[in-house]
């Protein structure tokens, strides 16, 4: 069950926070959970699971590398190991390690990449992971996963905890909106539509799903209805919905805090081509590396705002037969 | 593990891995046969009696594992693996022919036996000491062992992982180094100078030793000389020549990979016989 917010406000808990008080929980009721860090367990909020299990935390310094593989090795044998550090870190850096000694594997291993897209913002663009995505889309049998909010975050850990398998999970590690009402639970792999919608569809993902909210208002004071989808889980995509989505409103808006050139928008056009060709349009970043700056001012440098997705609904409407 | 090791039989074993080793990649033409040689006598310690092992039940939690962190070996380790009974030996003929349970590299999720994938060089190092802090976690008393090799230690992971099994004082992880001295394109000290092998991962904080890496002895009161030492990672150099043993890696100075075939390889395990029946096993008149 579902409920979207009725006023949809900055949440009480950093995303980061959440993500930890959900993998204590799930620590709680599983031994097996062990935590990595990489000498950012102060930014990326995993400190509170190493008060609550010091046995069971690992900082490994700064070792990238040493530390997937050694989660690795843990899963090998029998521990169920996440493994924490910056989106740019938890993905580029450690590629090899997360392909060979986890996904080829066949290892139980869950990747935590912090800090995703724009909202590395001070950290610049050496920092700033536009590409993660894509990156971890061509490796096999990897679940990709984006919580929206605190309140999805809590219903996702549970689940990636409990599925065998390599996950990435992305997240902003600071302020985000809260859309969701406490409680709502999610299904990793299936969508949630969360705004009706007849003439478009905007799939969005993670702090684009607010900014998708905004920009179907200010599409239905103009007498188009929006329909916006929470795609949260970008790998396995929902090819379901995207197909019913394109049959039922025919056109397709994709909204990604990543470049899309292997994002969510190449997920859904690679969907729509094979299955149910539909005009779309993409609002993600372009082929572009990041830069430093307030979070506000690089979704605009990026486009990733709500008139951008709005502007990219008209677009796509003027396509539609 | 606790009886008394019979280290004739391990001879006896290790000839038998170059052996199948040298037949596995003369049926398929082509392998890395050198450093295959080379890890034959370790191999032949470990599972002729010092890993805790049930053939008959790779996957028994409280096992002793191994991680071949030089995965382009996966040979040597298949051969010993079905020498032991973890799976046919008809599966030998097998090795990197379509559709094959035993690739060039190692690979658990195919091989019976084989405790981690490996192939992409210092990850097994990170991925043994994960395992090793794993059975610990576990409340498990087993010993996780790695092969590295010498080229394998141009890769900074490995480092890492040292500094990780240091400071997490893994005592039940024991690293060798197949010490052959050649990598791929050559002498280690040509491409990238090691320095000294047993001093560095000393600085690492490591309970060292070098012994003879042909010896199984040697390697067998290592391994016992290394378990009496708590509260530390342990690391065995081994000083081995690459493809001793086998003699037609042995005539090539440069023997990481070699074409060869069936025929070659039955005149290579005859010569191994001879040297068995001769007392010169493994390395024969071989000048070195």
């Amino acid at each position: 069950m579902v409920t979207l917010r009725d006023s949809i406000q900055v949440a009480p808990e950093e995303m980061r926070h959440a993500y930890c008080n959900a993998l204590i929980e799930a620590a709680r009721r599983d031994e097996r959970i062990v935590a990595i860090d990489c000498d950012l367990s102060n930014s990326c909020g995993t400190k509170a699971f190493r008060k609550a299990f010091p046995g069971r935390a690992f900082n490994v310094g700064i070792a990238e590398q040493n530390g997937c593989a050694m989660a690795g090795g843990l899963s090998a044998a029998g521990m169920i190991p996440f493994f924490h550090t910056f989106a740019v870190f938890a993905t580029r850096r450690v590629y090899d390690q997360i392909f060979l000694s986890c996904a080829y594997a066949g290892q139980n291993v869950k990747i935590i990449g912090c800090d995703a897209g724009v909202s590395a913002a001070f950290n610049g663009g050496t920092h700033m992971a536009f590409e993660d995505v894509g990156l971890m889309r061509v490796m096999p049998h990897v679940t990709i996963v984006e919580p929206s909010d605190p309140v999805m975050m809590r219903s996702i850990v549970p689940q990636v905890a409990e599925t065998p398998g390599v996950f990435y999970l992305r997240m902003p590690r600071k302020t985000v909106y809260q859309l969701y009402e406490e409680g709502s639970s999610f299904t990793i792999g299936q969508a949630a539509v969360i705004r009706p919608g007849s003439d478009v569809t905007l799939i969005a993902v993670g702090m684009e799903v607010v900014q998708a909210l905004r920009a179907a208002e200010q599409l239905a004071a103009e007498g188009i209805s929006a329909r916006v989808v929470d795609m949260f889980t970008i790998k396995p995509l929902d090819t379901d919905c995207v197909c019913r989505c394109a049959a039922e409103t025919g056109a397709i808006v994709t909204c990604e805090n990543e470049s899309i050139l292997g994002g969510l928008g190449s997920a859904v056009a690679e969907t729509l081509a094979e299955h149910c060709p539909t005009p779309m349009e993409w609002v993600g970043v372009r082929d572009e590396f990041g830069e430093v700056g307030p979070q506000s001012y690089l979704e605009e440098r990026f486009g990733l705002t709500a008139p951008h997705i709005a502007e990219a609904a008209r677009r796509v409407l003027r396509r539609k037969g | 593990m606790n009886q008394a090791p019979d280290f004739q039989a391990m001879r006896r074993l290790s000839a038998d891995i170059r052996k199948e080793t040298t037949r596995a990649i003369g049926a398929a033409g082509f392998g890395h046969i050198g450093g295959s040689a080379s890890i034959a006598d370790v191999l032949a310690v470990l599972y002729g009696g010092a890993m805790r092992i049930d053939p008959a039940n790779p996957g028994w939690e409280d096992r002793d594992w191994l991680v071949l962190s030089k995965g382009h070996c996966g040979p040597a380790l298949y051969a010993v693996l079905a020498l032991r009974g973890y799976f046919p030996m008809e599966w030998l003929k097998t090795v990197n022919q379509p559709g094959t349970r035993l690739p060039s590299h190692a690979d658990c999720r195919k091989t019976p036996g084989v405790d981690m994938t490996t192939g992409s060089l210092g990850q097994g190092m990170s991925s043994a000491v994960g395992i090793a802090l794993g059975n610990r976690l576990r409340g498990r008393d087993s010993y996780t062992y790695c092969i590295l090799g010498d080229g394998e230690l141009n890769e900074g992971e490995v480092w890492e992982g040292a500094e990780a099994a240091n400071h997490l004082g893994l005592d039940h992880f024991i690293a060798f180094v197949d010490w052959n001295k050649k990598q791929l394109d050559g002498r280690l000290e040509d491409i990238c100078r090691p320095m000294d092998i047993e001093e560095k991962f000393r600085a690492f904080g490591f309970d060292a030793r070098t012994v003879c890496g042909w010896d199984v002895e040697a390697i067998w009161n290592a391994i016992q000389a290394a378990k009496a030492v708590p509260g530390r990672a342990h690391v065995i150099v081994l000083d081995t020549i690459k493809g001793l043993g086998v003699q037609l890696a042995e005539e090539q100075e440069f023997n990481h990979y070699l074409n060869f075939g069936p025929q070659e390889a039955e005149a290579a395990c005859e010569e191994i016989d001879r040297r068995m029946a001769a007392g010169t096993y493994p390395g024969g008149d071989f000048k070195w």
